[in-house]
C-alpha cells in the first residue's frame, strides 16, 4: 500500500472513529445546547471522513468508495489513533479527548493546507481546517471553564486528563510512512508537531488550573492496526446495518 | 442559586443589510457561551452573518391584557397610513 493511501486512511479513520464516538452523545448530552453542539462536531468529522476516505479509495485504485472503506474493513485495517477510540466516559472525558485531539488536528490541517505538495491533500485540509478551528476554540473554552470551575468539575477534568494522557504520545510517533511523506513534502514530520502541541496544551491546562500529568508512557499501535478492545465494539454498532443488509438504500 | 442556566433570546442577521431577526431562545451560563450555543443551534444551515444575544429577563414586554387600550385606538385612524398622496409620475415606483 502506498504511503499516501496509508496517510489518507490514518486521517480519515481518526475523523470517522472520533465522529462516531461523539455521535454517541446524541440525545444524551447534559443540556440540549451541548447536545446539538456535539452533533455538529460529529457531523463535521464524518464529513471530513468522506473526503479523506474518498481520497484513499481513489488512490488505492481498487474501486472502493469512502463507504466501502468505512463499513467493510475490520479492526486491523483501521489506522486511527488509539486516543479517538477511547470510551466517551463522562462529559469531561469526552471534552478532554476532543481538546487533546483538536490541539493536534487543527495545526496538522493548517500545515497540510499551507505546505502539502499534494494538491488534493491540501484541498481537503483547507476545507477541514475551518471546522477544526472552531472545534479547537470550543473545546479550549470548555476545558478552561470546567477545569477552573467548581470543585467537582475541576476534579473530573483532572481525572479525564490522567485518563487520556498516555494516549497522546502516539500523535507524534513516526514510522516509514511518515518519513516518506515528510521527505516528499506531503505531510509534516509528526514529531515536529509536538513542540506546538506541548505549548498550546500547556497554556490551556495552566489557565484551566489543571496539572500536566507526569507520565511519559505512550500507548501506541492504532496507526498500524493494533487497537484497543473498544474499536471492535464501535465497528459492531457502526457497521451492522450495511453488513447485515448490503444493498440497503434510503 | 438556580441550577438552571439563564435564558437568552437570539437574534440573527441573515444577510448584509438586513436587520437582525428574533429566531428563538436558548440556555447558557453567560453571554459568550450564549453566542457559541446560538452558532451551533441556529446557524447550522448557513442562516447568519451576525448574532445578537440578550438575556430574556432584560426584555420588557407589553402586557397582553392591556392589548385593547394599547392597540385598538390606532385601528380607526387609516389616515395615518400615507396612502392619500398623489405621487407624481416622475417619481416612479416607490
Amino acid at each position: 500500500m502506498s504511503a499516501l493511501v496509508e496517510f489518507a486512511l490514518r486521517m480519515g479513520d481518526n475523523t470517522l472513529v472520533l465522529g462516531h464516538r461523539v455521535s454517541e452523545w446524541c440525545g444524551h448530552a447534559p443540556v440540549l445546547e451541548e447536545d446539538i453542539a456535539l452533533a455538529n462536531t460529529a457531523l463535521d468529522l464524518i464529513g471530513q471522513t468522506q473526503m479523506w476516505l474518498g481520497l484513499a479509495g481513489d488512490l488505492e485504485g481498487k474501486g472502493r468508495t469512502a463507504d466501502d472503506l468505512a463499513y467493510k474493513r475490520d479492526v486491523w485495517d483501521f489506522r486511527n489513533l488509539l486516543l479517538v477510540e477511547r470510551p466517551n466516559g463522562d462529559f469531561g472525558q469526552t471534552l478532554m479527548r476532543q481538546f487533546l485531539f483538536d490541539a493536534w488536528h487543527h495545526p496538522m490541517l493548517t500545515w497540510l493546507s499551507e505546505n502539502s505538495k499534494h494538491e488534493r491533500v491540501a484541498d481537503i485540509a483547507r476545507k477541514a481546517e475551518r471546522e477544526a478551528a472552531y472545534h479547537l476554540e470550543r473545546s479550549t473554552d470548555l476545558i478552561i471553564r470546567l477545569g477552573d470551575g467548581t470543585d467537582e468539575s475541576h476534579r473530573r477534568m483532572q481525572d479525564a486528563l490522567a485518563y487520556h494522557w498516555t494516549y497522546t504520545g502516539e500523535m507524534f510517533e513516526a514510522d516509514a510512512v511518515d518519513r516518506e511523506l515528510a521527505d516528499a513534502g506531503v505531510a509534516p514530520d509528526p514529531a515536529a508537531m509536538k513542540p506546538g502541541w506541548d505549548a498550546l496544551v500547556g497554556d490551556v491546562l495552566a489557565e484551566a488550573t489543571l496539572e500536566v500529568p507526569d507520565n511519559h508512557f505512550v500507548h501506541k499501535g492504532g496507526r498500524k492496526g493494533q487497537h484497543t478492545e473498544h474499536l471492535g465494539h464501535i465497528l459492531a454498532a457502526m457497521q451492522f446495518l450495511p453488513r447485515a443488509y448490503p444493498d440497503a438504500r434510503w | 442559586m438556580s441550577s438552571e442556566w439563564p435564558l437568552w433570546e437570539v437574534f440573527i442577521r441573515g444577510q448584509h443589510g438586513l436587520n437582525h431577526r428574533h429566531v428563538g431562545s436558548l440556555h447558557a451560563p453567560d453571554a459568550e457561551m450564549a453566542i457559541r450555543h446560538a452558532r451551533d443551534v441556529y446557524t447550522r444551515r448557513n442562516e447568519g452573518v451576525s448574532i445578537w444575544v440578550v438575556p430574556s429577563n432584560q426584555i420588557t414586554a407589553s402586557v397582553p391584557s392591556e392589548k385593547g387600550p394599547m392597540f385598538d385606538p390606532s385601528k380607526s385612524k387609516i389616515y395615518r397610513h400615507p396612502t392619500f398622496y398623489d405621487i407624481p409620475d416622475e417619481v416612479g415606483h416607490m
